[in-house]
């Protein structure tokens, strides 16, 4: 079955705040603001433009109920049409497709999605435990820490391989994020202090240590949303949103068993790529930004994302396959290890890979010609978000 | 709006004070199976539940991701779940808009809440309210509610009489309706002008009752509505609409919102004249200034002229709230969802006891945020 879409999408503008550990220098709403002017100077309109706002985070993390109430002043709501989608780390992925929908439907011309998190105000693992059952789940959970991954892939490729193939990634990810001026944590790592790196830094839990975690920031990003006619009215530069496919799993992981090879990963991407006619990602999608809340998960999930088997995936980062120059780049910005305001991440994704496409990602802009490229969102328990955007305007459905 | 989208099934959970009985995931799951089985659909790859819209609160559930306690119950076995985190009309609005995207053809909506669960529901609103300034003054939902209700009451004429009036009907529609009835009980004028004040000039027995509970809406596409059921209840507009935030920046006695909300809703659906062309209006009242106070952003009647519109029997009249409304029970999360339910069941002619004859459109309404911040409209006909 093709993907069917009542009209065509693109995606014209992308704000991006300074990303943080600690944006004190202003509040909520005054963080979304710098998103949102950043996007409407970016696809050259106005607030009066916007038709209708899209807005998520997560609730518990600041503890502002109905954030996008107070946001109005911020997000440029007011008087508008306005819709608030919240998926946990998948957030602002679901933004973007809601965002989608919206136009696509014919309800909407410009459509603004805003992701936002001050992890700063409350206590992110806190948080993230929270999430859990407290009668049967809560004792148990760690946030988002986990060192199953880690285990499952030194189980199966030895530790020596496993872990240096976890410690390359990541170092590459700080190469990505050191070119990439919005990124928070810039380290300036080097190949060549690997094996001190993997040595020393603390460990988490089991082999996940502290320098394979992804960041916890304060930040918002702001993507715009417009149809085909008035992608053509504006004369604007666009990325085009060809199909999104959303995959979610139950709250009890074990229900059906514990069934390693069908991830939600894999599972949408073979969905997605078999109704978009793709029969070898890695020669038809040129780049991917992967939302990879740790070296460990980013490196496993280039296997289920890609449907390799074996060590392929293994082979593609110890090639440095996935570099910038490499064959399939992932993550030029960094990537979530270096940037993670929660409820904003997934929409960095959209937005810096709308950017490629646009050929206005700045330092960080890959010289390969981009035709399809690939975003995804990871939240909940194991759910994938993964969007499908092209540099033209995909054909009638 | 570039199509039509069907409601093809309606559940819902009794309304009760307190469900000692259920988790709220529970409840959802009788919700889920009285939809399966009115519709026989299921969660397979094709031609099952594509899309799932769960509206409930992180804050309410005390849970954050609430939606991920939740998947167990939706199908969210490989399937695509999405959280409205508004008030649930919004749900039927994204809905709506996803279908007509043409992304998916059939979507449950499911919301749940439990009221009861916390220790007071003004903690919860409170927490709406910006950390520097509203929030140390201990602002929440009521007080705003309560500022509004003063400056409405003085500028359309509504005194506490009418009040009164606006809750013994709600409480005696509220016992004809059989998902209120149960733990409702019937009060007097006297009792209603004696109830004492929670925020001046609101009573005790002006607010909705605390509830829980859990509502759901199968939504399909023109196509599969016609295949899924016999009645389908058309969505021909929505529409909803924002004010700004802090009371001092809007009008606290105007409809801005409500008005737009309305107006958008009505231009979708080729309304004209809704007082002439719908036949029944479910309202989101939290609280009893509310009813007249909204009616008048609906367009039942001219702006400042609420006093006289429940003077002259317009409630009755326009057929608002015949099922109770909100001041019979209703969580606030889910007041919208709730509303255009109550309005599927009525055009399907499923409204036992309190049924409308022959009603063919009809209309509902949400409200989030404080004091009617944020509105949103849905129109509804059927064949």
């Amino acid at each position: 079955m093709k993907p069917r879409k009542n009209r065509n999408v693109g995606i014209i503008g992308v704000g991006q705040t300074v990303y943080s550990s600690h944006r004190e220098d202003v509040n909520q709403p005054e963080m979304i603001h710098e998103a949102v002017i950043a996007a409407l100077a970016d696809a050259g309109l106005e607030n009066e433009d916007i038709d209708c706002v899209v807005h998520g985070n997560m609730e518990l993390f600041e503890m502002v109920h109905q954030p996008d109430c107070w946001h109005v002043l911020g997000s440029g709501a007011y008087g508008k049409e306005a819709l608030r989608v919240t998926t946990g780390g998948t957030t602002g992925t679901t933004l973007a497709c809601a965002a989608d929908n919206l136009v696509a439907s014919g309800l909407h011309d410009i459509v603004l999605a805003v992701g936002f998190e001050k992890l700063q105000e409350g206590h992110t693992t806190g948080g993230i435990t929270n999430m859990a059952d407290p009668l049967w789940g809560r004792q148990l959970q760690t946030g988002a820490l986990t060192g199953a991954t880690a285990q499952d892939v030194i189980d199966e490729f030895g530790e020596k391989r496993a872990k240096d193939a976890a410690i390359k990634y990541r170092i590459l990810m700080d190469q990505h994020a050191m070119i990439n001026e919005k990124a928070h944590r810039r380290f300036g790592l080097e190949f060549d202090a690997a094996d001190e790196l993997a040595a020393t830094s603390p460990p988490l839990v089991g082999e996940l240590r502290l320098i394979h975690m992804c960041s916890q920031s304060d930040g918002a990003c702001a993507v715009i949303f417009a149809s085909e006619d008035k992608v053509k009215e504006l004369g604007a530069r666009a990325a085009w949103v060809k199909d999104h496919i959303t995959v979610h799993r139950e709250e009890t992981f074990t229900l059906y068993g514990k069934d390693k090879r069908n991830t939600t990963m894999r599972y949408a991407a073979r969905k997605l790529y078999e109704r978009n006619g793709i029969e070898d990602p890695r020669k038809e999608i040129d780049m991917f930004e992967m939302y990879d809340p740790s070296a460990w998960w980013g490196l496993d999930w280039i296997r289920d994302f890609l449907l390799l088997e074996g060590d392929e995936h293994l082979k593609m980062v110890e090639n440095g396959d996935i570099a910038m120059d490499g064959s399939f780049p992932i993550n030029p910005s960094g990537g979530v290890i270096s940037t993670n305001p929660i409820g904003a991440t997934a929409l960095i994704r959209v937005a810096e890979a709308a950017n490629q496409v646009r050929g206005v990602a700045g330092g960080h802009q890959l010289v390969k010609e981009l035709n399809q490229v690939l975003a995804s969102g990871f939240g909940g328990t194991f759910w994938t978000v993964l969007l499908l955007l092209t540099k033209d305007p995909p054909g009638p459905s | 709006m570039a199509g039509r989208v069907g409601i093809c099934a309606v559940a819902q959970t009794e309304f009760v004070r307190e469900n000692t009985r259920q988790r709220f995931q529970g409840m959802a799951l009788d919700v889920l199976e009285s939809l399966l089985g009115q519709t026989g659909l299921d969660f397979s790859e094709n031609g099952g539940i594509d899309t799932v819209a769960s509206v409930s609160d992180d804050v309410f559930d005390a849970r954050t991701i609430s939606d991920n306690a939740m998947t167990d119950v939706l199908g969210a076995h490989y399937r695509c779940e999405e959280k409205v985190a508004q008030e649930g009309a919004q749900a039927v609005y994204y809905g709506t808009a996803a279908i007509l995207s043409g992304h998916t053809d059939v979507v449950l909506v499911l919301g749940h809440c439990k009221e009861s669960q916390s220790a007071d529901r003004n903690m919860v609103t409170h927490h709406c309210f910006d950390p520097f300034y509203t929030r140390p003054v201990g602002y929440d939902y009521q007080v705003a509610a309560a500022i509004q209700a003063r400056a409405y009451a003085a500028k359309s004429y509504v005194t506490d009489s009418h009040l009164a009036d606006i809750v013994v009907r709600a409480r005696k529609n509220g016992l004809l309706n059989p998902l209120t009835a149960g733990e409702l009980t019937a009060v007097t004028k006297e009792e209603v002008l004696e109830s004492p004040c929670l925020a001046d000039p609101i009573r005790g027995l002006h607010a909705y009752p605390v509830t829980d509970g859990a509502v759901g809406l199968i939504l399909a596409s023109e196509e599969r509505a016609r295949k899924l059921t016999d009645t389908p209840v058309w969505i021909t507009g929505t529409g909803n609409c924002f004010d700004s935030f802090f009371l001092g920046d809007r009008d606290p006695a105007g409809n801005f919102a409500l008005s737009k909300a309305a107006s958008r809703a009505y231009r979708r659906a080729g309304v004209e004249n809704p007082v002439d062309s719908l036949d029944l209006f479910e309202i989101t009242d939290q609280y009893a200034y509310q009813q007249p106070m909204w009616a008048e952003g609906l367009g039942l009647c001219d702006e400042g002229a609420g006093g006289a519109w429940l003077d002259s029997g317009g409630p009755e009249k326009s057929k608002v709230n015949l099922s109770g409304g909100m001041l019979a029970g209703c969580p606030l999360i889910l007041a919208g969802l709730a509303r255009t339910a109550e309005a599927a069941r009525q055009l399907k002619g499923e409204a036992n006891g309190r049924q409308v004859e022959g009603a063919k459109k009809a209309l509902a309404h949400g409200v989030m945020g404080p004091a009617g911040q944020f509105h949103s409209v849905i129109i509804l006909e059927r064949d």
